[in-house]
Parts: structure tokens; C-alpha cells; sequence
């Protein structure tokens, strides 16, 4: 095995009874009780991750917005300050290097949150293009000198609150506050997420990790807050219908492809990948994104092949028996004339073709959405 | 963990429990908590013979599956029907509750399996 990297947490991982896997590189914990439980505790109450191995890049300079509208799909320079945006960032192919929030702090100071497994290769492309790009933009890889916690569940701002005096309401959806005081920690806090609940993304110094992580199950023990893993990350993300990079979305997979094209900003002038997803837009992409839930029990997994009509239409990229609904659902990548809720197919899981049926994404969407 | 004395055990993490002609066979409590959360069982049908080490079935959790390996030679006579709607009994009750077949003992009985002492043994070296 080769090195894995720990986060400031690892300790506490380890004391927690968590099980460490390796991910992206990184040592981090899949589990600590139950991926089940764990799931069920930020549906239904809040949970907190560690999720310290994503990589934070801060680009700066006078060409920095400009430079990122050249650089993502999505439209950076409309952000204002405190503002966060998602978008994919594609190569000229149209494929995604990798998706990611992009955070502006001030006119000229923004930060870009990638994901671990491809926060090296990231780092380099974003480079390679400054430079070619021009210009006054600085980038300054954060990744190490930061600690990531994300608290995410109904019950998150209530928790959270106990711990500062901030007025949390006030940081809305995709919104970012800086320098904030929580239980004598300055922070970073935003309200993002990867599960489809509401809930908070905290940066602070990876010395200040530790303490806040166990401060929040603190505050948070008489309801039922736990600590979460990997598995249930995923598991959130999944049911919210959330792309996972090297799933939904790689390389070899567009934006458009992957039912992302909200995020492809067209009227914002040239960006890299333009041409290639402009041309694969007019003439209509030939695969697509699909919910598709199986009508008898059983878990699709990614690679599984899915047919229509006896043939092979495409494959799986996320399954799981739901554990917020209970039935058995995939996205996957399929022929793009047969993604309308009803159509018929099957998955072909080991030996057997199960029966399934095209569904609307997302499978959860949360109530009283903010 | 709870390796129970009475039972054999196979270097896959089965276990079988032998009365008479018939033997109930299940995974162990070693082989639940390795896989985490049992989400679906993939169970063999009534009458298929099986050989000793044949996949009988699958077992899935919620982040990999695992093949069930047959302890012994023999006729599959019964399976788990609670496991169809309720497949976390094998975390559970893995030895009660949530075992998965139940099979007619062939002639090779149960050559070749490990006591609960030899099982426990291979697990605290790190057995697979």
C-alpha cells in the first residue's frame, strides 16, 4: 500500500472507533457504528464529518474573476463577496477535471474547494492555465494549513448555535461568513453540503479540528448527533442525487451528460471546454444522466450494465437500497432518449436481469427547504 | 467476538450448526462487523446440491458484498425467509436470527471444518 495521508482528525478517528479505509489517498474513517445510523442521524437529527482531506486552493489578483470564468463552467465573477457558487470545471473536450464551490471572500480573493482524489491533478491544471491565462492571478495551494468539518442535519444550526454568538441565520444557502468565533475557534463557516440537508461547512486551523469536531458532538449529544464516515457521506449524497466525481462525472464524462447544465453558463463569454459542450448542446448528447429505481430488491452497483429492451443502453454509475426510502435506486449513465420517468429497464445484477423503471432526480429532496 | 463453542467454522466466516442430518449454516459475528450494515441476502433455491466451497449465495452490505461459501456437502432444505425483509438480523443475531440455509448433510459430513477454538485462532492472526 502506497502512503496514505491523515487528516488532523486521524487521532480522533482512531479513539472514536472509526474504520479507517483508504480514499483518494487519504486514511479516513468509512464508518464509526453504522453507515445506517449514521445516515438516519443527519436525515433525521445532524452529523458531523471530517472532511479535512478536500483541497482548498485561494486564487487572488486583479484578473482572478475573470480568470475563473475562463476556467469553470459556472459563472465566478457574479458572485459577490461571501457568495459561493458549484460548477464542474471541464477541459476542452468538455470532460470534468473535477467539480468543486467556488468562494469569494472579497473582489480580488477567492478559494476553490476540490475534491481529495483529485485535488493534485487539479492544482496543476489550475496553474498550467493561469499561466496561460495571463495576467495578475495568484494561487496558493491551502490545502494543508486547513481542517474541514462539515455539520450537516435538520437540527445543525440549533447545535452550532449553542457554540457562538454569530447569528448563523443570517449566512444563507450558499453563502460563507469569515472570521467567526465558535467555541473559541475563528472559522470559516458555509452553509453547503453534500448530503441534501441543511447544515454548515466549517474551515479552521488543523490545530483547531480536533477540539471543534468533539465541541459540536458535545453540544450536540442530547440530540442524537453522532459522528459520520465516508459511507454515509456517500450514502447522503446518493439519495440527494449529488454527482460523485469518478462516477457521475470524470474525464470522460461532460457536464451535460451528467444533467449538470445548469451549471454551464453560456451567455458568459469564452471558457475552456465552450466549443466541445456548445457543439455536444445543438446536437443533443447521446447519453444521459437517469434515476432508475429496480422493482424487486436488489443493490446496484456501479458497472452494472443496464438494458432496454434485451440491449445494453449504458451503466450504472451510484446504486444502493436506499436507506432513507428503502428501495433499491441507481443513477446511471444511459442512451439519452430513454431517461423519461416510466420508460422500462432492466440491470443486470451478476447473473440476473432485474426489472426497473426510469424515476425523477433527485430520490430525497429535503422539506422546508431554506 | 462472539465465536460460539458447538458450532464448525470455515476460513470463509461461516459457520455451521449440525443436528442430526441437517446443518444450519449462517456467517459470523467476526464476518457481520467486517462487513458492516447486511442490506440483502441472495439466498439459493430449495433442492440445489452443493458442494463444499460452492457459492451458495451473496451477501450484501451497504459498501461491498461478499460471496456465502458452503461449510459442506449437501441439500439445500430451507432457507431464512425473515432475511427477505429483514436482512439486518444477520448483524443482529448472526448465530440465531439470522442464519441463511439449512442443509441435508451429504457424506462427507463435516470433514475439514474448524472448531471454534481453531477459528477464533485464525481470526486474532488476521485471517482474511
Amino acid at each position: 500500500m502506497t502512503d496514505l495521508l491523515r487528516t488532523p482528525l486521524y487521532p480522533l478517528h482512531v479513539a472514536r472507533g472509526g474504520r479507517m479505509v483508504p480514499f483518494g489517498g487519504w486514511e479516513m474513517p468509512i464508518q464509526y457504528t453504522s453507515i445506517l445510523e449514521e445516515h438516519r442521524a443527519v436525515r433525521e437529527r445532524a452529523g458531523v464529518f471530517d472532511v479535512s482531506h478536500m483541497g482548498e486552493f485561494e486564487i487572488t489578483g486583479k484578473d482572478a474573476a475573470a480568470f475563473l470564468d475562463r476556467l469553470v463552467t459556472n459563472w465566478p465573477s457574479t458572485l459577490g463577496d461571501g457568495e459561493v457558487l458549484y460548477t464542474p470545471m471541464t477541459l476542452p473536450s468538455g470532460g470534468c477535471v473535477d467539480d468543486l464551490l467556488v468562494y469569494r471572500f472579497g473582489r480580488e480573493i477567492f478559494w476553490l474547494v476540490v475534491n481529495a482524489a483529485t485535488a493534485p491533478k487539479d492544482l496543476a491544471w489550475v496553474d498550467r492555465q493561469a499561466k496561460a491565462f495571463g495576467g495578475d492571478v495568484k494561487i496558493v495551494d491551502l490545502s494543508s494549513g486547513v481542517g474541514e468539518i462539515a455539520f450537516q442535519g435538520p437540527l445543525a444550526q440549533e447545535v452550532l448555535g449553542r457554540l457562538t454568538t454569530f447569528d448563523l441565520a443570517s449566512i444563507g444557502h450558499f453563502e460563507v461568513a469569515r472570521g467567526v468565533d465558535v467555541d473559541g475557534c475563528t472559522v470559516t463557516i458555509s452553509r453547503t453540503g453534500y448530503t441534501g440537508e441543511d447544515g454548515f461547512e466549517i474551515y479552521a486551523r488543523p490545530e483547531d479540528a480536533s477540539s471543534l469536531f468533539e465541541a459540536i458532538l458535545k453540544a450536540g449529544r442530547g440530540d442524537g448527533v453522532l459522528p459520520c464516515g465516508l459511507g454515509a457521506r456517500d450514502s447522503l449524497r446518493f439519495e440527494a442525487c449529488l454527482p460523485l466525481y469518478g462516477q457521475e462525472i470524470s474525464e470522460d464524462i461532460t457536464p451535460l451528460e451528467a444533467g449538470l447544465g445548469i451549471f454551464v453558463k453560456w451567455d458568459k463569454g469564452a471558457f475552456i471546454g465552450k466549443e466541445a459542450l456548445l457543439s455536444q448542446k445543438e446536437k443533443g448528447p447521446s447519453r444521459r444522466l437517469a434515476g432508475l429505481e429496480l422493482d424487486e430488491r436488489a443493490v446496484p452497483r456501479p458497472h452494472y450494465p443496464v438494458l432496454h429492451e434485451g440491449q445494453a443502453v449504458g451503466s450504472v454509475t451510484s446504486g444502493m437500497i436506499s436507506p432513507t426510502l428503502g428501495r433499491p435506486l441507481a443513477l446511471a449513465l444511459v442512451r439519452a432518449d430513454l431517461t423519461s420517468p416510466g420508460t422500462p429497464m432492466a440491470v443486470r445484477v451478476r447473473e440476473k436481469e432485474i426489472p426497473a423503471h426510469v424515476v425523477k432526480r433527485p430520490f430525497y429532496r429535503r422539506e422546508n427547504r431554506k | 467476538m462472539n465465536v460460539p463453542d458447538g458450532l464448525l467454522y470455515t476460513e470463509d466466516h461461516e459457520w455451521i450448526r449440525v443436528e442430526g442430518t441437517k446443518g444450519r449454516v449462517g456467517i459470523t459475528d467476526f464476518a457481520q462487523d467486517q462487513l458492516g450494515d447486511v442490506v440483502f441476502v441472495e439466498l439459493p433455491e430449495l433442492g440445489r446440491r452443493l458442494t463444499r466451497k460452492d457459492v451458495f449465495g451473496v451477501v450484501e452490505s451497504v459498501k461491498s458484498m461478499s460471496d456465502l461459501y458452503s461449510p459442506v456437502d449437501g441439500t439445500v432444505t430451507a432457507t431464512n425467509p425473515a432475511l427477505a425483509d429483514h436482512p439486518e438480523l444477520v448483524n443482529q443475531d448472526p448465530y440465531g436470527e439470522g442464519w441463511m440455509v439449512e442443509v441435508e448433510l451429504g457424506e462427507n459430513g463435516t470433514s475439514g471444518l474448524l472448531t471454534a477454538g481453531e477459528y477464533q485462532k485464525m481470526t486474532a492472526a488476521g485471517g482474511h
